[in-house]
This record gives structure tokens, C-alpha cells and sequence, in this order.
């Protein structure tokens, strides 16, 4: 199933790896932030409205 | 019809953008996957370059991307700098990393697809250089938005920049069109069907540029979400300090 790249396999593989764990990584981090901003802030809007 | 203006809201613009995520990102991921195995398993080696021609589903959608990532920010930016609506700005704020990460991959492939075609990594040449240049002003924008506490001020200070970068987003796009001394190619893409790619190349590049709209677009809704929310919680927690 894997093509036959030749001589230029590695510039070929290492580009797509390359890109491939740098899309990864971005997504995650910006869902991981996300995530980690929503519930730090359902926990500062539920203590200001404790406090009045 | 629902006014631009009221995605300025911060409320609606995350009700809104919280009902598109879900299937921007599922539509993102299936175009940039049908692209980039229809490019890398199903397309034939070209006649000069061989197979490296399969970094082309990489290298231009990333490039496109880290040049319109930075037009966005500008739009965004003059909106802010016009209309002082909070989302414009945090938008462009989001969009940065995106962009800067966009233009990494643009300049880790293109030097990995230079080094067996021109015989070296990199080369001053215009269009390497101004991209360059970009990724620079992109790191230089993050910084800038970290290191003012007043988000305001944040904003107004990045505007700036932002207005300022553009010359070299727009110089790497047409810096091959003014210097020809360069090694970089013209466009690859062109409505010019002599210019274009063969059309085996062209179809899943086609893809693989959606893919990667779609995902900026996805990317930066989340992204301007959580700016949203921060900046929110950064209010709350100053009233708490003052009260």
C-alpha cells in the first residue's frame, strides 16, 4: 500500500511528520486550554456569586 | 438576516460559534484527511521533482494559510482599532499561534522539499526571506499581547504591529512577482490553466487547502472562545481583588 518514494523517501516522510505532529499539537494544546479556562472560570463566576 | 455587528458580543458570538465547532472541526478533519491520503497514496511522481512533489499537499496549504492568517489578524485588528469591539481583537490574538504554526510547517517543509531540488536548506532569496520575516513579526505580536497587562492597551500596541506585518505578509505572497533572481517557483495555484498544476496535483491540493481553512477557521472560534472567557475571568477576579 505504501508508495514507493525512491531516493527523496525521507524528505517526503519527514515532511509529512513533521506537519502532521505540529497540527496535532495545536489542536491539543488550544483544546486543553479551552478546557482548563472554561472550568477555571465556572469556578471564579460561582464564588462571585456566593460573595454577592 | 442577523447584523456582523452582533457576533461582536461576546455572548452571541460563543453561542453562535458553540453550535458551527462541532461540525466545522468533523468537516476539517475529513477534507484534510481525504486530501492528504489522496495526495501522499493516490498521485503519480513528478516527471522533475519525483515523489518529493508530495510535500507540495503540505507546503502551499500551510503557506496560504500563514499569509491569510495574518490578513484575518488585520481585518480584526482595523475593526478594533474602528468599531473597539473586544471580540475583533481577541480574535486576532487567537489567530497568531494558528498563524505562526502554519508558517513553521510552510518553512520546516519547504526547506526539507529545497534541500533535494536547489541543493540547499535555505537561500536569502525574496520569498523565503520575507516568510521568514513573517514568522518573526507573528512571534514578535504573541509576545507583545503576553507582556501588557492591560488588554486595551494589548490590543491597541498589537493593532499597530499588526498593521506593519502586513507589508510582509502581502511582500511573501508577491515577492517572486517583484524579484525573479530568486530560487523559489511563481504560484503554484493559478487561474491561468497553463500556470496551474496538472490537474492530477491540482484536485486533492484542492482538498488539502480546504482541509486547512477549515481547520484555521474551527481553530480560531475555539481559540477566541477561551480569549473570551480569560479575559472575563481576568475582570472577575480584579473585581474580587478590589471588593
Amino acid at each position: 500500500m505504501m508508495p514507493d518514494l525512491g531516493k527523496y523517501a525521507d524528505a517526503v516522510l519527514s515532511s509529512y511528520a513533521v506537519s502532521i505532529v505540529l497540527i496535532i499539537a495545536m489542536v491539543a494544546v488550544s483544546v486543553l486550554r479551552a478546557r482548563k479556562v472554561r472550568a477555571q472560570l465556572d469556578e471564579v463566576e460561582a464564588r462571585s456569586r456566593r460573595n454577592g | 438576516m442577523a447584523s456582523l455587528w452582533e457576533y461582536a458580543n461576546p455572548k452571541k458570538f460563543i453561542q453562535t460559534t458553540d453550535r458551527l465547532l462541532p461540525w466545522l472541526s468533523v468537516l476539517a478533519a475529513i477534507t484534510l484527511v481525504i486530501g492528504l491520503i489522496w495526495g501522499f497514496f493516490f498521485t503519480p511522481d513528478d516527471f522533475r521533482q519525483g515523489s518529493t512533489v508530495k510535500i507540495i499537499y503540505l507546503h502551499v496549504p500551510s503557506a496560504l494559510m500563514a499569509i491569510n492568517a495574518w490578513l484575518m489578524m488585520l481585518v480584526a485588528s482595523l475593526v478594533w482599532i474602528v468599531r473597539r469591539h473586544h471580540v475583533s481583537a481577541l480574535a486576532a490574538r487567537a489567530a497568531a499561534p494558528v498563524g505562526a504554526v502554519m508558517t513553521v510547517i510552510a518553512l520546516a517543509t519547504g526547506a526539507i522539499w529545497g534541500e533535494p531540488m536547489w541543493g540547499t536548506w535555505w537561500a536569502w532569496d525574496p520569498r523565503l526571506t520575507s516568510f521568514l520575516i513573517l514568522f518573526l513579526f507573528y512571534l514578535g505580536y504573541i509576545a507583545l499581547w503576553a507582556a501588557i497587562e492591560n488588554d486595551d492597551t494589548a490590543a491597541d500596541l498589537t493593532s499597530v504591529l499588526c498593521l506593519v506585518g502586513s507589508v510582509f505578509a502581502l511582500l511573501s505572497r508577491y515577492a517572486v512577482n517583484f524579484w525573479n533572481q530568486g530560487l523559489h517557483q511563481g504560484a503554484s495555484l493559478s487561474l491561468d490553466k497553463e500556470k496551474n498544476v496538472a490537474d492530477v496535483f491540482y484536485h486533492p491540493l484542492l482538498f488539502c487547502i480546504a482541509g486547512f481553512v477549515l481547520l484555521f477557521i474551527a481553530l480560531v472560534f475555539l481559540r477566541t472562545q477561551t480569549e473570551i472567557r480569560a479575559r472575563r475571568m481576568r475582570a472577575l477576579l480584579a473585581r474580587e481583588r478590589l471588593g
